[in-house]
């Protein structure tokens, strides 16, 4: 996966969606990618929105750090491609609530 | 999590670009920069959610504006550019997301850098600072197709006429006006450098657009010295064409 490719978006268009999984702002939150180790703002991870969910890669090396799939009432979450997430609880800006 | 808004205006920004102004009784507030996703539900069920930037300041009101462009062969876009009427009510989510907003706190000297209707949550952080009284320095350079396609035109000219702390670049990538000094193109190196802060004032960068934009005006600006964790980007539309 190219990111001379313009068919992604970025960590932004995906907050929407996690603000169901997550009560705190995911886009300044920093993760780590657990392929790669570089620690990333999630706004700037690559998200594409095209496929049957939602797929959010690492800006660095391009490797998967969460999928989200809705089916019909349930959602499968898979964050394996993140080591870690830290959230800012110093700002109290809600995300969707 | 989700709140219904009113419509309570609409006003044409451009041949194709619409601003929808809604009220929002249980609206939790908004810091400039954020969006909401909006979805719209057919009589027979199926729905469809879209991300758009809130363009109005935060404000005691229970006041959002959103500006939506028209894509040709958009799904949600044309109901809310063409179809919606006062008093239609909208599903909302947010405001969504911490780290694309300008806080009125904030007063370094800041770049905005906008690709068509990306100017659209950067206008918010404009309105923010006149509305705070903010003397945070900005700088915006606005990448248009063509001058038709310019939105807030006139409420950009007169803030920049009546504030020499918002400087104003307009870069046309179609079709310039006439006797513009800079032919139709897309940004580049030499427009960066001679329309952004120089990097050694650490300004704090905002760069929206398509794509493709953000990808390279974030390359040419951190080409002409600015560090990467000083700029802040926010991507739209996986063709472009919402410009």
């Amino acid at each position: 996966m190219s990111s001379d490719v313009d068919d992604y978006l970025d960590g932004n268009a995906a907050a929407g969606e996690l603000s169901n999984i997550f009560a705190m702002d995911i886009t300044a939150a920093e993760g780590q990618c657990a392929h790669c180790g570089a620690i990333k703002r999630f706004a700037e991870a690559h998200v594409y929105l095209q496929a049957p969910g939602l797929v959010a890669r690492c800006s660095v090396c391009q490797h998967v750090l969460l999928r989200l799939v809705n089916a019909r009432e349930r959602v499968f979450f898979d964050l394996q491609g993140m080591r870690s997430l830290i959230l800012n609880t110093s700002r109290l800006v809600k995300s969707g609530r | 999590m989700w709140h219904l808004g009113t419509v309570i205006s609409l006003h044409d920004e451009t041949a194709t670009a619409r601003t929808i102004t809604l009220e929002v009784s249980d609206w939790p507030g908004h810091v400039a920069g954020q969006h909401v996703d909006v979805r719209l539900t057919a009589s027979d069920g199926y729905s469809a959610v879209r991300s758009y930037s809130i363009a109005s300041a935060p404000n005691s009101e229970k006041r959002v504006e959103l500006t939506v462009e028209r894509l040709p062969d958009g799904e949600v876009s044309p109901y809310l550019t063409q179809q919606i009427a006062v008093s239609d009510q909208l599903e909302l989510r947010g405001p969504i997301g911490g780290w694309f907003v300008w806080r009125t706190q904030q007063t370094e000297p800041i770049q905005l850098v906008a690709g068509g209707s990306g100017i659209v949550p950067l206008m918010a952080m404009i309105r923010s600072r006149v509305l705070a009284r903010s003397t945070a320095p900005f700088q915006l350079l606005y990448s248009v197709r063509e001058p038709g396609a310019v939105l807030y035109r006139e409420e950009l000219q007169a803030l920049s006429d009546q504030d020499h702390s918002l400087d104003l670049t307009y870069a046309y990538t179609r079709v310039a006006p006439k006797d513009w000094p800079r032919p139709a193109g897309r940004i580049d190196a030499a427009l960066i450098a001679n329309t952004t802060w120089p990097s050694k004032l650490v300004p704090t960068c905002y760069v929206c657009g398509p794509t493709s934009f953000v990808e390279s005006a974030s390359r040419l600006l951190i080409a002409s010295g600015n560090d990467p964790e000083k700029i802040r980007t926010e991507r739209f539309g996986p063709t472009g064409e919402r410009q």
